[in-house]
Protein backbone atom coordinates (compact mmCIF):
# COMPACT_ATOMS: atom_id res chain seq x y z
CA UNK A 1 0.00 0.00 0.00
CA UNK A 2 1.69 3.16 -1.37
CA UNK A 3 1.62 5.88 1.94
CA UNK A 4 1.74 9.24 0.36
CA UNK A 5 3.81 11.95 2.79
CA UNK A 6 0.13 13.90 3.99
CA UNK A 7 -0.57 16.65 2.10
CA UNK A 8 -0.96 20.35 4.10
CA UNK A 9 -4.56 19.60 4.09
CA UNK A 10 -4.33 16.23 5.29
CA UNK A 11 -2.60 17.88 8.12
CA UNK A 12 -5.24 20.08 8.31
CA UNK A 13 -7.86 18.48 8.52
CA UNK A 14 -6.15 16.07 11.07
CA UNK A 15 -5.43 19.22 13.43
CA UNK A 16 -9.50 19.60 13.12
CA UNK A 17 -10.22 15.86 13.80
CA UNK A 18 -8.07 16.33 17.27
CA UNK A 19 -9.96 19.33 18.03
CA UNK A 20 -13.03 17.69 17.38
CA UNK A 21 -11.90 14.98 19.69
CA UNK A 22 -10.67 16.84 22.54
CA UNK A 23 -14.44 18.82 22.80
CA UNK A 24 -15.99 15.74 22.19
CA UNK A 25 -14.30 14.35 25.28
CA UNK A 26 -14.94 17.45 27.35
CA UNK A 27 -18.30 18.34 26.02
CA UNK A 28 -19.21 14.56 27.20
CA UNK A 29 -17.53 14.39 30.50
CA UNK A 30 -19.57 17.09 31.39
CA UNK A 31 -23.01 15.08 30.32
CA UNK A 32 -21.81 12.58 32.48
CA UNK A 33 -20.82 14.55 35.14
CA UNK A 34 -24.34 16.69 35.21
CA UNK A 35 -26.46 13.23 34.74
CA UNK A 36 -24.11 11.44 36.90
CA UNK A 37 -24.60 8.61 34.96
CA UNK A 38 -22.88 7.37 31.99
CA UNK A 39 -20.04 4.91 30.32
CA UNK A 40 -17.00 7.84 30.11
CA UNK A 41 -13.87 5.10 29.96
CA UNK A 42 -15.91 4.05 26.35
CA UNK A 43 -16.68 7.72 25.52
CA UNK A 44 -12.67 8.41 25.81
CA UNK A 45 -11.55 5.17 23.63
CA UNK A 46 -13.74 5.87 20.84
CA UNK A 47 -13.91 9.80 20.69
CA UNK A 48 -11.10 9.99 18.08
CA UNK A 49 -12.58 6.86 16.07
CA UNK A 50 -15.98 8.91 16.10
CA UNK A 51 -14.25 12.52 15.28
CA UNK A 52 -12.42 11.08 12.26
CA UNK A 53 -15.31 8.95 11.65
CA UNK A 54 -17.56 12.08 11.08
CA UNK A 55 -15.43 14.96 10.66
CA UNK A 56 -12.82 13.09 7.94
CA UNK A 57 -14.93 10.09 6.26
CA UNK A 58 -18.66 10.57 6.34
CA UNK A 59 -20.52 11.61 3.74
CA UNK A 60 -23.92 13.43 5.33
CA UNK A 61 -25.93 16.24 5.80
CA UNK A 62 -27.50 16.77 8.85
CA UNK A 63 -30.43 18.73 7.13
CA UNK A 64 -31.00 15.29 5.21
CA UNK A 65 -30.70 12.69 7.68
CA UNK A 66 -32.86 10.51 5.85
CA UNK A 67 -30.83 10.67 2.40
CA UNK A 68 -31.22 7.73 1.06
CA UNK A 69 -27.55 8.18 -0.78
CA UNK A 70 -26.02 9.19 2.92
CA UNK A 71 -23.04 6.73 4.44
CA UNK A 72 -24.25 5.21 7.53
CA UNK A 73 -22.47 5.03 10.54
CA UNK A 74 -24.34 2.47 13.25
CA UNK A 75 -23.19 2.72 16.86
CA UNK A 76 -23.34 -0.45 18.18
CA UNK A 77 -21.43 0.13 21.46
CA UNK A 78 -24.75 1.94 22.53
CA UNK A 79 -23.60 2.76 26.28
CA UNK A 80 -21.19 5.47 25.05
CA UNK A 81 -23.91 7.74 23.95
CA UNK A 82 -21.44 10.73 25.87
CA UNK A 83 -19.15 10.52 22.84
CA UNK A 84 -21.84 9.87 20.37
CA UNK A 85 -24.45 12.32 21.88
CA UNK A 86 -21.21 14.84 21.50
CA UNK A 87 -20.61 14.19 18.17
CA UNK A 88 -24.24 14.21 16.26
CA UNK A 89 -24.37 17.66 18.18
CA UNK A 90 -21.20 18.57 16.67
CA UNK A 91 -21.85 17.44 13.48
CA UNK A 92 -25.10 19.61 12.90
CA UNK A 93 -28.15 16.85 13.83
CA UNK A 94 -29.24 18.86 17.16
CA UNK A 95 -28.23 21.70 18.80
CA UNK A 96 -25.20 21.48 21.35
CA UNK A 97 -27.50 22.95 24.29
CA UNK A 98 -29.90 19.86 23.77
CA UNK A 99 -27.16 18.19 25.58
CA UNK A 100 -27.66 19.58 28.82
CA UNK A 101 -30.60 17.11 29.00
CA UNK A 102 -28.60 13.88 28.90
CA UNK A 103 -30.77 11.05 30.58
CA UNK A 104 -32.86 13.89 32.09
CA UNK A 105 -36.57 13.29 32.18
CA UNK A 106 -38.17 12.76 28.49
CA UNK A 107 -35.13 14.05 27.31
CA UNK A 108 -34.44 12.83 23.64
CA UNK A 109 -31.14 12.00 24.79
CA UNK A 110 -31.85 8.42 26.38
CA UNK A 111 -28.76 6.81 27.86
CA UNK A 112 -29.01 4.59 25.05
CA UNK A 113 -29.40 5.87 21.22
CA UNK A 114 -33.17 5.96 19.92
CA UNK A 115 -33.57 6.98 16.18
CA UNK A 116 -37.36 7.50 16.73
CA UNK A 117 -35.92 10.92 18.97
CA UNK A 118 -33.06 12.10 17.10
CA UNK A 119 -32.34 12.24 13.66
CA UNK A 120 -28.87 11.05 12.66
CA UNK A 121 -29.24 7.52 14.39
CA UNK A 122 -29.62 4.77 12.38
CA UNK A 123 -31.05 2.01 14.60
CA UNK A 124 -31.67 1.66 18.18
CA UNK A 125 -28.64 0.48 20.28
CA UNK A 126 -28.34 -0.50 23.39
CA UNK A 127 -28.18 -4.52 24.22
CA UNK A 128 -24.79 -5.42 23.22
CA UNK A 129 -24.08 -7.28 19.60
CA UNK A 130 -27.01 -5.62 17.57
CA UNK A 131 -25.13 -2.88 15.49
CA UNK A 132 -22.92 -5.32 13.22
CA UNK A 133 -25.95 -7.13 11.82
CA UNK A 134 -28.09 -4.72 11.19
CA UNK A 135 -25.47 -2.68 9.67
CA UNK A 136 -24.94 -5.88 7.22
CA UNK A 137 -28.67 -5.41 6.23
CA UNK A 138 -28.15 -2.26 5.23
CA UNK A 139 -24.88 -2.81 3.28
CA UNK A 140 -27.31 -5.69 1.75
CA UNK A 141 -29.06 -3.32 0.17
CA UNK A 142 -26.34 -1.17 -0.91
CA UNK A 143 -25.39 -4.13 -3.04
CA UNK A 144 -29.06 -5.00 -4.32
CA UNK A 145 -29.13 -1.41 -5.50
CA UNK A 146 -25.62 -0.91 -6.49
CA UNK A 147 -25.57 2.12 -4.48
CA UNK A 148 -22.71 4.27 -3.98
CA UNK A 149 -22.70 4.65 0.19
CA UNK A 150 -20.69 3.35 2.51
CA UNK A 151 -21.98 1.58 5.91
CA UNK A 152 -19.63 1.71 9.35
CA UNK A 153 -19.99 0.34 12.09
CA UNK A 154 -18.34 0.67 15.55
CA UNK A 155 -18.04 -1.94 18.36
CA UNK A 156 -16.56 -2.41 21.25
CA UNK A 157 -14.54 -4.93 21.99
CA UNK A 158 -15.78 -7.04 25.04
CA UNK A 159 -19.48 -6.71 22.95
CA UNK A 160 -18.05 -9.50 20.46
CA UNK A 161 -18.37 -11.98 22.99
CA UNK A 162 -21.96 -11.62 21.69
CA UNK A 163 -22.49 -14.46 19.13
CA UNK A 164 -24.39 -12.51 16.88
CA UNK A 165 -21.09 -10.92 16.00
CA UNK A 166 -20.08 -13.97 14.39
CA UNK A 167 -22.96 -15.57 12.48
CA UNK A 168 -23.55 -11.85 11.05
CA UNK A 169 -19.88 -11.75 10.45
CA UNK A 170 -20.11 -15.82 8.42
CA UNK A 171 -22.87 -13.42 6.06
CA UNK A 172 -20.78 -10.57 5.47
CA UNK A 173 -18.08 -12.19 4.41
CA UNK A 174 -19.95 -14.60 2.64
CA UNK A 175 -21.61 -12.07 0.21
CA UNK A 176 -18.58 -9.85 -0.32
CA UNK A 177 -19.86 -6.52 1.42
CA UNK A 178 -17.04 -4.50 0.38
CA UNK A 179 -19.43 -1.57 0.94
CA UNK A 180 -18.91 -2.72 4.70
CA UNK A 181 -16.20 -1.32 7.65
CA UNK A 182 -16.47 -2.45 11.15
CA UNK A 183 -14.62 -0.88 13.48
CA UNK A 184 -13.60 -2.21 16.88
CA UNK A 185 -12.95 -0.39 19.52
CA UNK A 186 -10.26 -2.31 21.20
CA UNK A 187 -9.73 -1.12 24.29
CA UNK A 188 -9.24 -4.57 25.95
CA UNK A 189 -11.64 -3.71 29.17
CA UNK A 190 -15.69 -4.76 29.08
CA UNK A 191 -17.47 -4.06 32.38
CA UNK A 192 -15.85 -5.97 34.48
CA UNK A 193 -12.23 -6.91 33.70
CA UNK A 194 -9.90 -7.43 30.88
CA UNK A 195 -11.60 -9.04 27.78
CA UNK A 196 -8.24 -11.64 27.73
CA UNK A 197 -9.17 -12.83 31.59
CA UNK A 198 -12.98 -13.09 30.85
CA UNK A 199 -13.68 -15.04 27.48
CA UNK A 200 -10.35 -13.95 25.25
CA UNK A 201 -10.92 -12.80 21.62
CA UNK A 202 -7.10 -12.75 20.27
CA UNK A 203 -6.17 -13.02 17.88
CA UNK A 204 -8.79 -11.19 16.29
CA UNK A 205 -7.44 -9.97 13.06
CA UNK A 206 -6.72 -14.15 12.43
CA UNK A 207 -10.35 -14.90 13.50
CA UNK A 208 -12.10 -11.83 10.76
CA UNK A 209 -9.89 -13.23 8.25
CA UNK A 210 -10.96 -16.56 8.63
CA UNK A 211 -14.09 -15.16 8.24
CA UNK A 212 -13.13 -13.53 4.59
CA UNK A 213 -12.52 -10.11 5.91
CA UNK A 214 -9.81 -7.74 4.92
CA UNK A 215 -8.28 -6.88 8.72
CA UNK A 216 -6.24 -3.59 9.63
CA UNK A 217 -4.69 -3.05 12.59
CA UNK A 218 -3.74 0.81 13.94
CA UNK A 219 -3.77 3.16 16.66
CA UNK A 220 -7.23 3.83 17.54
CA UNK A 221 -5.94 7.55 18.91
CA UNK A 222 -4.38 8.18 15.95
CA UNK A 223 -6.45 10.64 13.68
CA UNK A 224 -3.92 10.57 10.68
CA UNK A 225 -4.08 6.47 10.66
CA UNK A 226 -7.30 6.56 11.13
CA UNK A 227 -8.26 8.33 8.22
CA UNK A 228 -5.72 6.68 5.72
CA UNK A 229 -7.51 3.71 6.48
CA UNK A 230 -11.33 4.86 6.38
CA UNK A 231 -10.59 6.49 3.64
CA UNK A 232 -9.35 4.04 1.28
CA UNK A 233 -11.54 3.28 -1.44
CA UNK A 234 -13.58 -0.04 -0.98
CA UNK A 235 -15.59 -0.32 -4.14
CA UNK A 236 -14.19 -3.58 -6.19
CA UNK A 237 -12.38 -5.53 -2.49
CA UNK A 238 -14.43 -7.96 -2.84
CA UNK A 239 -14.48 -8.09 1.06
CA UNK A 240 -15.57 -6.34 4.12
CA UNK A 241 -13.36 -4.81 5.82
CA UNK A 242 -12.47 -5.16 9.93
CA UNK A 243 -9.92 -2.19 11.67
CA UNK A 244 -8.83 -3.13 14.79
CA UNK A 245 -8.67 0.43 16.37
CA UNK A 246 -6.20 -0.43 19.49
CA UNK A 247 -7.13 1.73 22.19
CA UNK A 248 -7.09 2.96 26.06
CA UNK A 249 -10.12 2.93 27.67
CA UNK A 250 -10.64 6.21 29.26
CA UNK A 251 -7.82 7.82 27.21
CA UNK A 252 -6.96 11.49 27.86
CA UNK A 253 -7.66 11.26 32.10
CA UNK A 254 -5.00 9.80 33.46
CA UNK A 255 -6.89 8.46 36.67
CA UNK A 256 -9.20 6.95 34.05
CA UNK A 257 -6.55 5.29 31.26
CA UNK A 258 -7.13 1.95 31.64
CA UNK A 259 -9.18 1.54 34.60
CA UNK A 260 -11.93 -0.78 34.61
CA UNK A 261 -13.72 1.17 37.26
CA UNK A 262 -14.26 4.06 34.77
CA UNK A 263 -16.68 1.95 32.18
CA UNK A 264 -19.57 3.23 34.33
CA UNK A 265 -17.88 5.45 36.66
CA UNK A 266 -18.95 9.11 36.90
CA UNK A 267 -16.86 11.87 38.31
CA UNK A 268 -17.09 13.60 41.35
CA UNK A 269 -16.36 17.57 41.53
CA UNK A 270 -12.56 16.87 42.23
CA UNK A 271 -11.90 14.50 39.77
CA UNK A 272 -14.22 16.92 36.89
CA UNK A 273 -11.97 19.25 37.27
CA UNK A 274 -8.97 17.58 37.22
CA UNK A 275 -10.10 15.86 33.94
CA UNK A 276 -10.85 19.09 32.78
CA UNK A 277 -7.49 20.49 33.44
CA UNK A 278 -5.89 17.34 31.44
CA UNK A 279 -7.85 17.24 28.83
CA UNK A 280 -6.38 20.40 27.15
CA UNK A 281 -4.90 20.87 23.72
CA UNK B 1 -53.67 -22.74 -8.84
CA UNK B 2 -53.47 -26.24 -8.57
CA UNK B 3 -50.83 -25.93 -5.45
CA UNK B 4 -53.69 -24.87 -2.94
CA UNK B 5 -55.71 -27.78 -3.67
CA UNK B 6 -52.58 -30.14 -2.73
CA UNK B 7 -53.09 -29.85 0.43
CA UNK B 8 -56.73 -31.61 -0.31
CA UNK B 9 -60.18 -31.00 -1.88
CA UNK B 10 -61.60 -27.61 -0.88
CA UNK B 11 -58.35 -27.11 1.99
CA UNK B 12 -55.35 -24.60 1.42
CA UNK B 13 -51.75 -24.18 2.74
CA UNK B 14 -52.02 -20.85 3.48
CA UNK B 15 -47.57 -20.56 2.31
CA UNK B 16 -49.50 -20.70 -1.30
CA UNK B 17 -51.12 -17.84 -0.54
CA UNK B 18 -48.54 -16.38 1.03
CA UNK B 19 -45.75 -16.58 -1.70
CA UNK B 20 -47.86 -16.09 -4.35
CA UNK B 21 -49.04 -12.61 -2.82
CA UNK B 22 -45.80 -11.61 -1.88
CA UNK B 23 -44.76 -12.49 -5.91
CA UNK B 24 -47.33 -10.39 -6.80
CA UNK B 25 -46.31 -7.27 -4.48
CA UNK B 26 -42.86 -7.82 -5.55
CA UNK B 27 -43.68 -7.53 -9.62
CA UNK B 28 -44.95 -4.39 -9.12
CA UNK B 29 -42.30 -3.22 -6.18
CA UNK B 30 -38.97 -3.55 -6.27
CA UNK B 31 -38.85 -2.59 -2.48
CA UNK B 32 -40.29 -6.00 -1.78
CA UNK B 33 -37.16 -8.41 -0.93
CA UNK B 34 -37.35 -11.88 0.81
CA UNK B 35 -35.12 -12.57 3.65
CA UNK B 36 -34.75 -16.25 5.05
CA UNK B 37 -32.74 -18.67 7.15
CA UNK B 38 -32.45 -21.59 5.06
CA UNK B 39 -36.06 -21.17 5.50
CA UNK B 40 -36.19 -21.34 1.30
CA UNK B 41 -38.94 -24.00 0.93
CA UNK B 42 -40.58 -24.30 4.00
CA UNK B 43 -41.64 -20.69 3.44
CA UNK B 44 -42.77 -21.70 -0.44
CA UNK B 45 -40.34 -19.10 -1.61
CA UNK B 46 -38.86 -21.60 -4.27
CA UNK B 47 -40.30 -19.70 -7.13
CA UNK B 48 -39.49 -16.13 -5.38
CA UNK B 49 -35.30 -17.04 -5.23
CA UNK B 50 -35.93 -18.29 -8.99
CA UNK B 51 -37.36 -15.23 -10.25
CA UNK B 52 -35.56 -12.32 -8.20
CA UNK B 53 -32.35 -14.32 -6.40
CA UNK B 54 -30.97 -10.74 -5.97
CA UNK B 55 -33.64 -10.11 -3.48
CA UNK B 56 -34.15 -13.43 -1.53
CA UNK B 57 -31.27 -12.78 1.23
CA UNK B 58 -30.20 -16.24 2.47
CA UNK B 59 -28.49 -15.73 5.61
CA UNK B 60 -27.83 -19.19 6.83
CA UNK B 61 -28.89 -20.43 9.77
CA UNK B 62 -28.87 -17.42 11.90
CA UNK B 63 -32.22 -16.25 13.00
CA UNK B 64 -30.71 -13.50 14.89
CA UNK B 65 -29.06 -12.11 11.94
CA UNK B 66 -31.99 -12.79 10.16
CA UNK B 67 -34.00 -10.67 12.08
CA UNK B 68 -31.21 -7.55 12.16
CA UNK B 69 -30.76 -8.09 8.50
CA UNK B 70 -34.32 -7.69 7.45
CA UNK B 71 -33.81 -4.16 9.92
CA UNK B 72 -30.95 -3.37 7.36
CA UNK B 73 -32.99 -4.01 4.53
CA UNK B 74 -35.95 -1.63 5.61
CA UNK B 75 -33.17 1.41 6.67
CA UNK B 76 -31.53 1.26 2.82
CA UNK B 77 -35.58 1.55 1.89
CA UNK B 78 -36.64 -2.08 1.23
CA UNK B 79 -39.81 -4.01 2.26
CA UNK B 80 -38.56 -7.01 3.52
CA UNK B 81 -40.49 -9.96 4.58
CA UNK B 82 -38.51 -12.07 6.98
CA UNK B 83 -39.93 -15.38 6.67
CA UNK B 84 -38.57 -18.38 9.07
CA UNK B 85 -40.03 -20.98 11.06
CA UNK B 86 -41.81 -19.26 13.69
CA UNK B 87 -40.75 -20.96 16.97
CA UNK B 88 -36.67 -19.98 16.00
CA UNK B 89 -37.60 -16.61 14.60
CA UNK B 90 -39.73 -15.62 17.72
CA UNK B 91 -38.23 -17.39 20.13
CA UNK B 92 -34.33 -17.09 18.92
CA UNK B 93 -34.04 -13.54 17.88
CA UNK B 94 -36.78 -11.92 20.51
CA UNK B 95 -34.22 -9.46 21.47
CA UNK B 96 -33.55 -8.41 17.84
CA UNK B 97 -37.47 -8.17 17.56
CA UNK B 98 -37.58 -6.22 20.37
CA UNK B 99 -34.70 -3.82 19.69
CA UNK B 100 -34.14 -3.90 15.95
CA UNK B 101 -38.03 -4.34 14.49
CA UNK B 102 -40.20 -2.95 17.12
CA UNK B 103 -38.47 -0.67 19.13
CA UNK B 104 -36.70 0.90 16.37
CA UNK B 105 -39.67 1.09 14.87
CA UNK B 106 -38.57 0.03 11.26
CA UNK B 107 -40.81 -1.29 8.28
CA UNK B 108 -40.05 -5.16 8.38
CA UNK B 109 -42.63 -7.70 7.91
CA UNK B 110 -41.45 -10.86 9.69
CA UNK B 111 -43.28 -13.90 8.36
CA UNK B 112 -43.69 -16.63 11.40
CA UNK B 113 -43.89 -20.06 8.96
CA UNK B 114 -45.43 -23.12 10.64
CA UNK B 115 -46.63 -21.52 13.31
CA UNK B 116 -48.55 -23.26 16.67
CA UNK B 117 -48.16 -27.64 16.57
CA UNK B 118 -47.88 -27.62 12.66
CA UNK B 119 -44.30 -29.74 13.35
CA UNK B 120 -46.50 -32.10 15.76
CA UNK B 121 -44.34 -35.01 16.45
CA UNK B 122 -41.57 -32.76 16.40
CA UNK B 123 -42.33 -31.64 20.04
CA UNK B 124 -42.21 -28.40 21.66
CA UNK B 125 -38.86 -27.30 20.48
CA UNK B 126 -40.37 -27.38 17.30
CA UNK B 127 -44.11 -25.70 18.21
CA UNK B 128 -44.67 -22.29 18.30
CA UNK B 129 -47.41 -21.99 21.03
CA UNK B 130 -45.62 -18.65 22.69
CA UNK B 131 -44.96 -16.52 20.01
CA UNK B 132 -48.25 -14.26 20.48
CA UNK B 133 -47.69 -14.16 24.06
CA UNK B 134 -44.03 -12.47 23.84
CA UNK B 135 -45.06 -10.61 20.55
CA UNK B 136 -48.40 -8.83 21.41
CA UNK B 137 -46.31 -6.75 24.52
CA UNK B 138 -43.93 -5.24 21.99
CA UNK B 139 -45.22 -1.55 21.43
CA UNK B 140 -45.21 -0.82 17.59
CA UNK B 141 -45.55 -4.08 16.55
CA UNK B 142 -48.77 -4.95 14.23
CA UNK B 143 -49.57 -8.44 15.18
CA UNK B 144 -51.79 -10.65 12.37
CA UNK B 145 -53.52 -14.02 12.69
CA UNK B 146 -55.03 -14.99 9.32
CA UNK B 147 -57.71 -17.47 8.87
CA UNK B 148 -57.50 -18.91 5.17
CA UNK B 149 -55.70 -18.09 1.48
CA UNK B 150 -58.34 -14.98 1.55
CA UNK B 151 -57.44 -13.28 4.61
CA UNK B 152 -53.70 -14.16 3.95
CA UNK B 153 -53.52 -12.56 1.12
CA UNK B 154 -55.10 -9.39 2.73
CA UNK B 155 -52.71 -9.27 5.83
CA UNK B 156 -49.79 -9.68 3.43
CA UNK B 157 -51.08 -6.54 1.25
CA UNK B 158 -51.98 -4.56 4.21
CA UNK B 159 -48.61 -5.13 6.01
CA UNK B 160 -47.08 -4.18 3.12
CA UNK B 161 -49.19 -0.94 2.69
CA UNK B 162 -48.28 -0.11 6.41
CA UNK B 163 -45.24 1.70 7.04
CA UNK B 164 -44.31 -0.34 10.45
CA UNK B 165 -43.42 -3.22 11.53
CA UNK B 166 -45.79 -6.26 11.46
CA UNK B 167 -45.98 -9.59 12.55
CA UNK B 168 -47.60 -12.27 10.30
CA UNK B 169 -48.39 -15.83 11.75
CA UNK B 170 -48.52 -18.59 9.19
CA UNK B 171 -50.13 -21.53 9.44
CA UNK B 172 -49.37 -24.87 7.07
CA UNK B 173 -51.85 -26.62 8.44
CA UNK B 174 -54.52 -27.34 5.89
CA UNK B 175 -57.87 -25.30 5.76
CA UNK B 176 -60.98 -24.33 4.43
CA UNK B 177 -62.25 -20.70 2.66
CA UNK B 178 -63.94 -19.01 5.67
CA UNK B 179 -67.43 -17.91 4.88
CA UNK B 180 -67.52 -14.56 4.82
CA UNK B 181 -70.63 -11.59 3.64
CA UNK B 182 -68.37 -8.94 3.25
CA UNK B 183 -64.66 -9.60 2.58
CA UNK B 184 -63.07 -6.74 3.78
CA UNK B 185 -60.07 -6.72 5.58
CA UNK B 186 -58.40 -4.14 8.09
CA UNK B 187 -55.89 -4.22 10.44
CA UNK B 188 -57.17 -3.90 14.01
CA UNK B 189 -60.32 -4.70 13.26
CA UNK B 190 -62.33 -8.37 13.67
CA UNK B 191 -64.65 -9.23 11.89
CA UNK B 192 -68.33 -10.95 13.11
CA UNK B 193 -68.75 -14.04 10.93
CA UNK B 194 -71.97 -15.17 13.11
CA UNK B 195 -74.35 -13.84 14.98
CA UNK B 196 -75.99 -15.12 18.34
CA UNK B 197 -76.40 -13.98 21.55
CA UNK B 198 -75.85 -16.48 23.90
CA UNK B 199 -72.16 -16.28 24.14
CA UNK B 200 -69.20 -14.81 22.04
CA UNK B 201 -66.73 -17.29 19.99
CA UNK B 202 -63.45 -15.37 19.89
CA UNK B 203 -61.03 -16.77 18.12
CA UNK B 204 -58.41 -16.35 15.49
CA UNK B 205 -55.86 -18.39 12.69
CA UNK B 206 -56.81 -22.33 11.83
CA UNK B 207 -59.65 -22.14 14.44
CA UNK B 208 -61.85 -19.94 12.67
CA UNK B 209 -63.35 -22.50 11.01
CA UNK B 210 -63.41 -25.07 13.64
CA UNK B 211 -65.29 -22.10 15.70
CA UNK B 212 -67.85 -21.84 12.26
CA UNK B 213 -68.73 -25.21 12.63
CA UNK B 214 -69.42 -25.59 15.91
CA UNK B 215 -71.29 -22.51 15.97
CA UNK B 216 -73.58 -24.22 13.18
CA UNK B 217 -73.77 -27.39 15.81
CA UNK B 218 -74.57 -25.32 18.16
CA UNK B 219 -77.73 -23.65 16.45
CA UNK B 220 -79.27 -26.38 15.96
CA UNK B 221 -79.16 -26.69 19.62
CA UNK B 222 -80.81 -23.15 20.15
CA UNK B 223 -77.81 -21.62 21.38
CA UNK B 224 -76.68 -18.99 19.82
CA UNK B 225 -73.03 -18.21 19.21
CA UNK B 226 -71.31 -15.03 18.38
CA UNK B 227 -68.18 -15.75 16.35
CA UNK B 228 -65.60 -13.39 16.21
CA UNK B 229 -62.37 -13.84 14.15
CA UNK B 230 -60.06 -11.53 16.18
CA UNK B 231 -57.05 -11.84 13.62
CA UNK B 232 -55.24 -8.91 14.53
CA UNK B 233 -54.15 -9.42 18.03
CA UNK B 234 -52.29 -6.38 18.32
CA UNK B 235 -54.04 -3.70 18.28
CA UNK B 236 -56.72 -5.62 19.83
CA UNK B 237 -60.31 -4.35 18.56
CA UNK B 238 -61.51 -3.47 21.58
CA UNK B 239 -65.10 -2.21 21.27
CA UNK B 240 -65.47 -5.65 19.40
CA UNK B 241 -64.61 -7.68 22.68
CA UNK B 242 -66.69 -5.06 24.68
CA UNK B 243 -69.48 -6.15 22.32
CA UNK B 244 -68.80 -9.64 22.55
CA UNK B 245 -68.95 -9.90 26.35
CA UNK B 246 -72.54 -8.34 26.10
CA UNK B 247 -73.92 -11.72 25.27
CA UNK B 248 -72.93 -12.80 28.25
CA UNK B 249 -70.12 -15.29 27.94
CA UNK B 250 -66.72 -15.77 25.78
CA UNK B 251 -65.18 -18.47 25.14
CA UNK B 252 -61.50 -17.93 23.20
CA UNK B 253 -60.35 -20.30 21.06
CA UNK B 254 -56.76 -20.28 19.93
CA UNK B 255 -53.77 -22.40 18.63
CA UNK B 256 -51.48 -21.21 21.26
CA UNK B 257 -51.00 -21.47 24.61
CA UNK B 258 -53.57 -20.73 27.30
CA UNK B 259 -51.21 -18.17 28.93
CA UNK B 260 -50.89 -15.27 27.45
CA UNK B 261 -52.03 -15.51 24.11
CA UNK B 262 -55.39 -13.87 22.83
CA UNK B 263 -57.74 -15.60 25.64
CA UNK B 264 -55.59 -13.71 27.81
CA UNK B 265 -55.63 -10.55 25.88
CA UNK B 266 -59.62 -10.38 25.52
CA UNK B 267 -59.55 -11.45 29.72
CA UNK B 268 -57.47 -8.34 29.75
CA UNK B 269 -60.00 -5.88 28.36
CA UNK B 270 -62.98 -7.78 29.59
CA UNK B 271 -62.37 -7.29 32.98
CA UNK B 272 -61.65 -3.90 32.87
CA UNK B 273 -65.03 -3.19 32.11
CA UNK B 274 -68.12 -5.38 32.61
CA UNK B 275 -66.28 -8.63 33.31
CA UNK B 276 -68.31 -12.04 32.51
CA UNK B 277 -66.90 -15.11 32.35
CA UNK B 278 -63.88 -15.99 29.60
CA UNK B 279 -63.19 -19.35 29.17
CA UNK B 280 -60.34 -19.88 27.30
CA UNK B 281 -59.59 -22.65 25.26
CA UNK B 282 -55.88 -23.49 23.71
CA UNK B 283 -53.02 -25.78 24.64
CA UNK B 284 -51.57 -25.78 28.35
CA UNK B 285 -47.93 -26.13 27.66
CA UNK B 286 -45.24 -28.08 26.19
CA UNK B 287 -46.85 -30.51 24.75
CA UNK B 288 -46.79 -34.37 24.65
CA UNK B 289 -45.51 -36.56 21.39
CA UNK B 290 -48.36 -36.81 18.84
CA UNK B 291 -49.50 -35.62 15.51
CA UNK B 292 -50.89 -31.95 15.22
CA UNK B 293 -54.34 -33.64 14.54
CA UNK B 294 -53.87 -36.07 17.82
CA UNK B 295 -53.11 -32.35 19.68
CA UNK B 296 -56.06 -30.56 18.27
CA UNK B 297 -58.39 -33.84 19.12
CA UNK B 298 -56.93 -34.02 22.43
CA UNK B 299 -57.07 -30.84 23.64
CA UNK B 300 -60.34 -30.68 22.24
CA UNK B 301 -59.70 -28.04 19.38
CA UNK B 302 -62.31 -29.39 17.34
CA UNK B 303 -65.62 -28.02 16.39
CA UNK B 304 -66.88 -31.11 19.23
CA UNK B 305 -64.62 -29.80 21.61
CA UNK B 306 -65.81 -26.33 21.27
CA UNK B 307 -69.81 -27.00 21.02
CA UNK B 308 -68.66 -29.71 24.48
CA UNK B 309 -67.03 -26.30 25.97
CA UNK B 310 -69.57 -23.66 24.81
CA UNK B 311 -72.64 -25.96 26.12
CA UNK B 312 -71.16 -25.73 29.66
CA UNK B 313 -70.40 -21.93 29.21
CA UNK B 314 -73.80 -21.49 28.74
CA UNK B 315 -75.19 -23.38 30.75
CA UNK B 316 -73.15 -22.74 33.87
CA UNK B 317 -73.72 -18.85 33.29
Amino acid sequence: MSSPMPSPLANDLVDAIREKSLWIRRRSFRMVYEAQLGHPGGDFSAADILATIYFGVLRFDPRLPADPARDRFVMSKGHCTGAFYATLAAAGYFPEAELATYMKPLSRLNGHPNRTYLPGIETNTGPLGHGLPVAIGIAIAGQIDHAGYRVFVLTGDGELQEGSNWESALTAGHRKLDNLVLIIDRNRLQQGARTEDTAGLDPLDDKFRAFGWEVVMLDGHDPAALLETLSLPRQGRGKPLCVIANTVKGNGVSFMRDNVAWHHGVPNKEQFEQAMRELVP
Amino acid sequence: MSVDTAAGAGLFDCRDAFSRTVESLAESDPRVVTVVSDSVGSSKLVNFGRRWPERMVNVGIAEQTLVAVGAGLANGGKIPFVSAASSFLTSRALEQIKADIAYSNVNVKLVGQSSGVAYGELGPTHHSIEDLAWLRVLSNLTVIVPSDPWETEQAIRAAAALDGPVFIRMSRMPVPAVPRHTQRFEIGHAEVLSEGSDLAIICNGVMVHRALAAATALRAEGIGARVVNMSTISPLDETEIIAAAGTGAILTVEEHSVRGGLGSAVAEIVTSHDPVRVHRMGFPGFLPTGSAAWLFEHYGLTAGGIVRAARKLVRSN
